[in-house]
């Protein structure tokens, strides 16, 4: 009989993947603390009351407020993906960041402050605009058993173009000072003062990484085929339901505070597959930890490259996604689903 | 005696569509080789698709071994029917082995990944089916007949008692179509494996398979041995089609259409 090629077992490969990216992460987090507008000596720390302020106020958790951005984006781009059984799959080229966008400018435009039991009205409609926009992509791609491919990206350009011209409606009809807001909201920025929006997305974003990486097993299979994956004992319906949920609070909720950040998705899990091969049990947790890497990079980019002027995130990101996803297509024999 | 699976005046349509199985009555025997044929759309499909527990019947009662579908769990129904779906393409590059593995999911609990043993049984599937030095390639390189093997073998990775394939021999070539109905006699014969296979392949049926049922418009039509069943009146009022012609040589039948 012949041996595999492969002689290291997944458990294996998912621990050197994760001890790997994990340094990775280090590496660069440490980076993007010391450097910026003004390097941070991180001995002063100690004795400058200002270099602490700037450290702890404003480089700190704008750089966790970039992870768990990341994290969040990457993750779900990993689990859509498999869910779709769609190489190119991605929260912005499903229309989900787009949705998302609408119902977050909605709640932009009546009001930032409001909270639904403390949860921040504008997470609160982002989740909403992300749910409709994954439902009806997907309902409009499904025939049958199978998901069309071409139909599915198409129909993620089309809810991500009718969710642009909502946003500039609300703009249009919204006071100036809000149409500013909204304009600046929609160019992004991970730029945050103090940690309290950092623990609250936490709070939020961290159940629901748990959960899809609880379901990894589920998306394994589900990205060999629906029937497959219903032959093999998985619970199709149920999984899809919860993973549209769980990728639509947490491209929501980044949408909400981050703007439009786009390709993180796509980068990220195609990276880590490349790296350490396709089983989503080690993709999934692969880009939570990749993706806090990229975006806290894409960032430090964005800060840095054209130094004292800040680009947004979203268009650094947007630089190397863009040309990262044609790319993919043109490989579309690798992908044969295309 | 109980027929292992069993289909008790099952009705079935998808979606605010026409009925595609209506009031259909059969047991498929244990440790049988049972081919289910038809003309295309009527329902032939929709048929396994119950029997594997994908779709549940809108009346009537799917049986596995005389306990309802319905009250096992798909866990539990995993390790006991396998399904392997008509061919089609995987939008990701796995490796044949890590295909293969998730056939052995139904065993494994949820935080586990597959052990050395588990392993073992992938790569004995894949002899099984004579694709062994498959095992470190990418699916998405193979042919259409290759892939099909694959699913073979994953579904046998899952230790069922009951295959249910899904116009297996459609993707196959001369020689492999006869090695897939050989193996399946093989597993039939040493494991007393059941499987139920849809097939156009009406050349594929004798002398190896133990039973053929037919399906035109939802319902069952005929049932009985090939011999019985694959005759020019049947299979005529089958497919709708009087230039249907068979001739029967040494214990084979040759069926062709004028």
């Amino acid at each position: 009989m012949t041996k595999p090629a492969e002689p290291l077992t997944t458990a294996v490969r998912l621990a050197r993947a994760l001890v790997l990216l994990t340094v990775l992460l280090l590496l660069v987090a440490a980076l993007a603390l010391y450097a910026g507008g003004s390097r941070i000596d991180f001995a002063s720390l100690r004795s400058d009351p200002l270099a602490r302020t700037l450290f702890f106020r404003l480089r700190l958790p704008r750089v966790i407020m970039a992870a768990l951005i990341g994290s969040s984006l990457a993750v779900a781009g990993a689990a859509l993906q498999a869910l779709f059984r769609n190489p190119l799959a991605e929260p912005a080229t499903l229309g989900v960041s787009g949705g998302g966008a609408v119902g977050a400018g909605i709640a932009i435009a009546l009001g930032w402050g409001a909270s639904v039991s403390g949860v921040p009205l504008v997470f609160l409609c982002g989740f909403a605009g992300a749910m409709i926009a994954v439902l009806l992509v997907h309902r409009i791609a499904r025939s049958g058993a199978l998901l069309l491919p071409g139909a599915l990206l198409l129909a993620g350009v089309v809810v991500n173009l009718i969710a642009s011209a909502a946003v500039l409606a609300i703009q249009y009809v919204t006071d100036s000072s809000r149409a500013l807001q909204i304009l600046r909201w929609i160019i992004g920025s991970l730029e945050t003062i103090g940690f309290d929006t950092v623990w609250r997305m936490l709070l939020i974003l961290a159940p629901c990484w748990i959960a899809l990486l609880a379901l990894s097993r589920d998306l394994h299979l589900l990205a060999m085929g629906e029937e497959t994956a219903g032959a093999l004992g998985v619970n199709v319906e149920r999984a899809e339901t919860i993973v549209h949920l769980l990728c639509s609070v947490l491209v929501g909720v980044t949408v909400a505070v981050g703007g439009a950040i786009g390709f993180v998705g796509l980068i990220v899990p195609h990276a880590v597959r490349l790296m350490f091969g396709e089983d989503l049990r080690i993709v999934l947790p692969g880009s939570l930890v990749f993706g806090a890497a990229f975006l806290i990079a894409a960032d430090l980019v964005a800060r840095t490259a054209l130094s004292p002027v800040e680009l947004p995130v979203g268009a650094v990101t947007a630089l190397i996604g863009g040309p990262f996803f044609l790319w993919l297509l043109h490989r579309r024999q690798r992908y044969s689903a295309l | 005696m109980t027929p292992f699976l069993e289909a008790r005046a099952a009705e079935f349509s998808y979606r605010a569509g026409p009925p595609v199985i209506r009031g259909v009555s059969l047991g498929v025997a244990r440790g049988k080789l049972s081919a289910v044929i038809g003309p295309n759309g009527c329902g032939k499909s929709t048929l396994v698709r119950l029997f594997a527990g994908l779709l549940a019947p809108a009346r009537g009662e799917i049986l596995f071994d005389g306990v309802p579908l319905r009250s096992i769990s798909r866990r539990e129904l995993a390790r006991r029917i396998a399904y392997v779906p008509q061919a089609h393409a995987l939008a990701f590059p796995f490796t044949v082995l890590e295909v293969v593995l998730t056939g052995r999911s139904p065993y494994t609990p949820r935080f586990r990944f597959e052990d050395e043993r588990d392993r073992g049984r992938a790569l004995d599937a894949l002899a099984t089916v004579g694709a062994a030095h498959l095992a470190p390639r990418r699916v998405t390189e193979l042919s259409g007949g290759e892939r099909q093997m694959v699913s073979v073998a994953r579904a046998l990775a899952q230790d069922p008692q009951c295959l249910l394939l899904d116009e297996p021999s459609a993707a196959l070539d001369l020689k492999h179509r006869a090695a897939l109905v050989r193996t399946l006699a093989a597993l039939r014969d040493s494991q007393g494996l059941t499987a139920v296979v849809v097939t156009h392949d009406l050349h594929l049926i004798d002398p190896l398979f133990d039973h053929v049922f037919a399906l035109r418009a939802g319902a069952l039509l005929a049932q009985g041995s090939p011999a019985e069943v694959l005759t020019d009146s049947v299979l005529a009022e089958v497919y709708e089609d009087p230039h249907v012609r068979t001739r029967r040589i040494d214990g084979r039948t040759l069926i062709w259409s004028n």
